[in-house]
């Protein structure tokens, strides 16, 4: 703020509460002759006004907080660019209060830290830290129970798209991770060529849809394109962590395994987004959190 | 000397038809807090399309027109001169009215500019914004036209109120219209916000406060037939109030991306801003001292010291939420729709149906209301549910804040937000049967007001009906 938006407001505030002060100075008192008058002489609809003074209990009510006022402005920012005899920000409050957390929790979390997440996961109560770090920070897009949602993977169902290793999951959750499917629509001769590679996806997990009607042809004749696909989700479809390009073969759909879902992904493509949390989570909270996510495929495999 | 009342009775009608509307759809939606599926699964009955309805229906169809309508009638007794430019009054009430109808209609639609309390979008909002400056003129035109030596204390409220009120109106709805339904403030960011919650809050002090506290001047010392108080403390807390809500806005942004010298200031404004509305509700309870017997047989009374009563505390309550300290507790809790119900139920609603009780015989010739018992229940059930309305949301709000802010000895959060929320429901259903019971006391409201309109006589069998205007006025004893 430069210096004379500064001055413009603190002369304002300055009159606005010196002006109140005078308004109550200037009538704190009455003349003797105006207090032995009783009313005001007015008479407005049958209505009078009484002259009475102003009640004191009021009177320094209101001077009390214009007081108030005056010395929270001396201490606190508000006078323009005048910071305030503490030094106090909102933000600073804010980095005192993370920082206060930090210290108060640093030691738990680095005796956790020096465990490798495979043995980690054995403990309880380390799972429960981790699955309130999950709650507070991933559930609203994978889900109270971390199955997920369309466009949201499933976190427990031991299908990763990126890498279901410890190390992998860990990246996952502090760089982030960009999906990218490209949109193959004109690429793939119109409308026509669009379902045609949608039966082709899809049979590679349900080899039994090539006996419906005329799914066998779309399927032939899909067959010389896939080689475009086989780029990123390789010669059988299996995928490829490395891309984040999913496993086509697993019958395990992020956005939904019927035909005219698979089309739409290969005629508009997908974007996945998964942002990164270094910013926001301690390297220490995401092992734990890495820890309780590799715990929750874990479980799945006992099933 | 002829008074002009049928624009007054226009007013006065639909402040009970808009208040049924309005209240009802308060029910509803309160209704959908505790179970969502009575929100049909259809757009046009979301809560997002239906709170504000609610918010415009309560505040600017029952509040305004009781607003309005009063005012014509307040100005022109107290400046002893009839209502100037009869005609453009009578396009002030279509006008309003169409604002209204369009409003009912546009919300449930989406059309919405997503700004609280200035929902409406720029069609409507232009007509708002003509209707208001004919409002201004024949207003201000009549106080001119005056024939007493001052202009009575309710007259400078209700000045206030219409000035204000064109011009936070105007700015906060700048706009560019990018289709007939849609367009985009020419605000941003932060800004925005600001601009916003400067209307916002003003909308509070100058429509819901200076408004009404203007109606509380005039038809508490009619009715408790008492002089004001203290002239002198009318004209302190009348220029400290005015001078300083405009900077309160800024608490609305605690903790916000809103630079911290505007929140200090919107803070410390707002505790100053303690004293000024206090000085409405002593002059008010004041002018009621010696009149006290009248609180056995009057209900009209009734209401009028207990809007008082929550009048006080509302304006006790917002300083004290905007503290920082204590705002980091209430912000975006229940609390806050606890405070604001405490002033808009409290005192908004209770002053507002009080007047009535005082205005409509008088615009239509009775004698008085068609049923008193009928009165005294109402007064009951709008008590009632305002107290179970605002208890329950204390206490779910500051349930609310405690449950964000517990931690556990890892650092994270004690309870998850929806783990939270499930401890709400109980307060949900018990709000909705304190407002439920508010809403039944409009009903009773509207079933006196139609047999006070329609019956001849009053349920004691007496002749209920005047003959005209001036003979009303010397049956009465006034002049």
């Amino acid at each position: 703020m430069s210096q004379l938006w500064s001055v413009y407001i603190i002369v304002l505030v300055v009159l606005n509460l010196v002006g109140c002060a005078v308004l109550l100075f200037w009538n704190s008192r009455m003349s003797a002759e105006e207090a032995q008058r009783e009313t005001t002489g007015h008479s407005f609809d049958g209505i009078e006004e009484l002259n009475k003074p102003l009640p004191r209990w009021w009177l320094w009510l209101f001077v009390g907080t214009l007081l108030f006022s005056a010395a929270y402005l001396a201490l606190y920012p508000g006078l323009g660019n005048y910071a305030g005899m503490l030094g106090w920000t909102s933000s600073g409050q804010w980095q005192k209060e993370v920082d206060f957390v930090d210290r108060q929790t640093a030691p738990l979390f680095a005796e956790y830290a020096k465990v490798p997440v495979e043995e980690l996961v054995q403990y309880d109560e380390v799972l429960e830290v981790g699955a309130r770090l999950y709650m507070q920070n991933c559930a609203m897009c994978h889900g109270a129970d971390a199955r997920g949602a369309r466009g949201y993977p499933n976190l427990t169902d031991g299908a990763w798209q990126w890498g279901g290793s410890p190390e992998a999951i860990r990246v996952s959750i502090s760089e982030g991770r960009r999906a990218n499917m490209m949109a193959f629509g004109p690429m793939l001769g119109g409308e026509d060529g669009i379902v045609d590679m949608a039966w082709y996806v899809a049979a590679l997990s349900r080899p039994e849809l090539a006996e419906r009607d005329g799914v066998a042809e779309r399927i032939e004749r899909a067959a010389p394109r896939f080689a475009m696909c086989t780029a990123c989700h390789g010669a059988e479809g299996r995928g490829n962590p490395q891309f984040g390009a999913p496993d086509l073969t697993d019958g395990n759909w992020l956005y939904g395994g019927r035909i005219e879902d698979i089309a739409q992904t290969l005629r508009d493509g997908r974007f996945g987004h998964m942002p990164g949390h270094a910013g926001l989570l301690s390297p220490e909270r995401i092992h734990v959190l890495t820890a309780y996510i590799f715990s929750l495929s874990l479980q799945d495999e006992d099933d | 000397m002829q008074y002009h009342y049928r624009v007054v009775r226009q007013f006065a009608v639909m402040t009970i038809v808009w208040g049924l509307v309005g209240m009802f759809v308060g029910v509803w939606i309160a209704a959908q807090m505790a179970w969502p599926v009575l929100n049909f699964d259809l757009p046009w009955t979301s809560f997002g399309r239906l709170r504000p309805l609610h918010t415009n229906a309560v505040i600017f169809a029952f509040g305004g027109s009781a607003l309005i309508g009063s005012s014509y009638y307040v100005v022109q007794r107290t400046c002893e001169t009839p209502l100037a430019f009869p005609r453009l009054a009578a396009f002030t009430f279509w006008g309003w009215t169409a604002a209204i109808v369009l409003a009912a209609i546009s919300l449930p639609l989406g059309a919405t500019t997503a700004k609280e309390y200035a929902e409406l979008e720029w069609p409507i909002n232009i007509l708002i914004a003509v209707v208001w400056i004919a409002y201004a003129v024949v207003f201000f035109t009549t106080i001119a036209r005056r024939r007493t030596s001052h202009i009575y204390v309710a007259n400078w409220f209700y000045g206030a109120f219409i000035l204000t009120i064109a011009l936070l109106h105007v700015v906060n709805n700048l706009a560019i219209p990018v289709s007939m339904w849609k367009s985009y403030s020419v605000f941003s960011g932060t800004v925005d916000a600001m601009v916003q919650w400067w209307y916002g809050h003003n909308a509070v002090g100058f429509f819901l406060t200076a408004g009404f506290l203007a109606m509380m001047y005039y038809f508490v010392p009619v009715q408790a037939q008492r002089p004001i108080y203290s002239y002198r403390l009318s004209i302190v807390h009348f220029w400290a109030l005015i001078a300083i809500y405009m900077w309160a806005g800024p608490h609305h942004l605690h903790y916000s991306s809103l630079p911290d010298w505007t929140q200090s200031l919107g803070m410390v404004f707002s505790i100053v801003l303690l004293a000024p509305s206090w000085g409405g509700m002593i002059n008010g309870v004041m002018t009621l001292s010696g009149a006290w017997d009248k609180l056995r047989t009057d209900p009209i009374i009734r209401f009028m010291i207990v809007a008082l009563a929550f009048y006080g505390m509302a304006t006790f309550e917002g300083p004290m939420m905007s503290i920082k300290t204590v705002n980091a507790l209430s912000h975006n809790t229940d609390w806050t729709v606890g405070h604001v119900h405490a002033g808009a139920l409290g005192w908004v609603a209770m002053i507002t149906m009080g007047c009535m009780y005082v205005l409509i015989p008088r615009i239509f010739n009775r004698r008085a209301m068609y049923s008193t018992g009928w009165i005294f229940a109402h007064f009951w059930l709008s008590t009632v549910g305002t107290v179970l309305y605002i208890a329950s949301m204390w206490i779910s709000g500051l349930m609310q804040g405690l449950m964000w802010r517990a931690v556990n000895t890892d650092g994270t959060l004690a309870y998850s937000f929806i783990q939270e929320m499930e401890y709400r429901f109980p307060y949900y259903v018990v709000r909705l049967i304190g407002g439920t019971i508010f809403f039944l006391g409009m009903v009773l409201m509207a079933w006196n007001v139609w047999k006070t309109l329609r019956e001849t006589h009053d349920d004691q069998g007496a002749d209920n009906v005047l003959m005209a205007t001036d003979d009303a006025d010397a049956a009465r004893g006034g002049r």
